[in-house]
């Protein structure tokens, strides 16, 4: 290779890389800006007067943020158990669908991410209203599930429709009852799909506003609520936003870091 | 395998209660005059009416389609360059960035529009509809980044391997083979971003201060405040017909780039 081609190359790996970390900066700014002033020492967001816990002391002292948080928490997990479920087994199905019906439900299935928040929003609500079912978290967590189950679908069909259905064939021809075929060699080729669909399912639940706002009634509030109902500005909501990115670091950290330790002791097992 | 359709019917159920009633619902108050019981509905298209009669709807409609627009075109002008980097860069290194960007997806959004708030104090000759772009593009990017990316990624690096051998420079093979192939994910990514930015409220009210009032913001009003639901389902029915009218004609550019 030629010097120039190698400094082009150089070149070119520098804007790279330099492009990329503005991005990640950009991302990244409002996180670091918010951990700062968590530690401010007065109420300002402007001007960083010295370090304290106070709103730290603050958070914890404070039921209704902690409350909103163990809310917010739990209708996510729930939320994404069940889409995770309820959306992989009708990805299968609607994958060995006949093509109109298969278009038809696909069609429903992407209203809910077509449609904006609001509608799908003041549609529950108007069903849970007009059904005389009182707003609680049994509703709002039903809102959360209606509307991850089409990301887990949008995720896990394409994955299922580049499958070779030959392979899932010849497990039954060799015995395999359906069943077993579906655990044994669909389930394995579609996980990381699944996985992703999850992962989006559970980033939705715990980030939404406008769905648990129109659906949960009064006596439910998760954090994004808690949030929007504060009459001013509290600080503590600083402290809540960093251990928030503390626990969800340590999370993602720990759910990629295990299978790699994994796999690098299978291999030095083989060796 | 045919009977595998079956695994299907439990979400079928779902869908009809939790999806298609609903849209039916809103469709009914938005046809129907206040003060519905349940056996007798007095059908109108009043709702309609009042607001495409009313240049102040008209225009709070014109705002938020403008906003969701440029915001979409930014994602997609700062998110592209972003994604095909990415996609470019080792595996291992590309897993560690996209956990990166994926990451303050799970901090919720109000805390992070809060934390724009008190960074944009320290700017305040800048005006709020700047400030509603940054939160917005801030808010959405991600969500463009990763789905280009998967596109992109996807994509088999021996064409273009096979464009270089036929002559092709790096920038050539990039439009006539990357660009087109990642189309798909542009598409899903705009799904992910113009859709929610139409009806975001959160963001322009945080952000842009009162001066804002977008769709969302009416809509809500209309529900919560003036608990006119019927003039409330008629904004948002307006309001998804349009933004479905939009998609169709994005997904019809789609099919047509694969041609």
């Amino acid at each position: 290779m030629s010097e120039t081609t190698l400094t082009r190359k150089r070149e070119h790996h520098f804007f790279r890389s330099g492009y990329l970390i503005l991005v990640l900066l950009f991302i990244y700014l409002p996180i670091a800006y918010v951990m700062l002033f968590s530690f401010n020492d007065s109420k300002s967001m402007i001007k960083f007067s010295g370090f304290s816990l106070r709103w730290y002391e603050e958070m914890i002292n404070n039921p209704d943020m902690l409350e909103s948080l163990k809310y917010t928490v739990i209708i996510a997990v729930i939320a994404t158990v069940c889409s995770t479920v309820i959306g992989t087994i009708a990805a299968i199905g609607i994958s060995k669908a006949r093509k109109l019906i298969r278009t038809i439900i696909l069609e429903v299935n992407n209203l809910p991410v077509l449609n904006p928040d609001i509608v799908t929003a003041i549609g529950l609500m108007l069903l849970f209203l007009s059904m005389k079912v009182r707003r609680s978290i049994v509703t709002l967590t039903l809102a959360h599930i209606t509307f991850c189950i089409p990301y887990v679908i949008l995720s896990v069909l394409p994955k299922l429709r580049q499958l070779d259905d030959n392979v899932a064939e010849a497990a039954m021809d060799l015995g395999a009852t359906p069943w077993k075929a579906l655990i044994k060699v669909i389930l394995p080729q579609i996980y990381p799909a699944i996985l992703s669909g999850a992962l989006i399912a559970f980033s939705m639940s715990f980030d939404d506003f406008v769905i648990s706002y129109f659906t949960a009634g009064m006596d439910v509030q998760n954090i994004s609520m808690y949030v929007y109902s504060m009459k001013r500005f509290n600080p503590a909501v600083n402290a809540l936003s960093a251990v928030i990115v503390i626990v969800v670091t340590v999370i993602l950290v720990l759910a990629n870091l295990i299978p790699y330790l994994r796999n690098k002791k299978m291999n030095k097992e083989e060796q | 395998m045919k009977s595998f359709f079956r695994m299907s019917y439990p979400y079928i159920l779902w869908i009809a209660v939790f999806i298609v009633a609903p849209m039916v619902m809103i469709l009914l108050y938005a046809l129907t005059r206040g003060g519905n019981n349940t056996l007798t509905f007095h059908f109108t298209l009043e709702n309609f009416g009042r607001f495409f009669s009313d240049p102040d709807f008209m225009r709070v409609l014109w705002t938020s389609l403008r906003i969701a627009f440029i915001t979409t075109v930014c994602c997609i002008l700062i998110g592209y360059p972003a994604a095909l980097f990415i996609a470019n860069l080792s595996e291992r290194k590309q897993t560690l960035m996209i956990l990166l960007m994926t990451l303050p997806m799970w901090i919720n959004m109000l805390l992070k529009t809060y934390a724009w708030r008190g960074i944009l104090m320290n700017f305040d000759d800048m005006g709020s509809e700047i400030k509603v772009f940054i939160g917005m593009v801030y808010d959405f990017l991600p969500y463009m980044i990763i789905q280009i990316h998967t596109a992109i990624a996807k994509l088999d690096p021996n064409l273009l391997v096979a464009a270089s051998d036929l002559g092709a420079n790096r920038w050539k093979a990039f439009a006539k083979v990357t660009l087109p192939l990642s189309v798909p994910g542009i598409i899903s990514g705009v799904t992910l971003v113009f859709l929610p930015a139409v009806s975001s409220f959160v963001i322009p009210k945080l952000l842009g201060g009162g001066n804002y009032v977008l769709i969302g913001t009416l809509i809500e009003n209309y529900f919560l405040v003036a608990g006119d639901w019927n003039f409330g389902s008629a904004i948002s029915l307006i309001m998804a017909l349009i933004i479905i009218a939009a998609m169709y004609i994005t997904r019809k550019i789609d099919r047509g780039a694969e041609e």
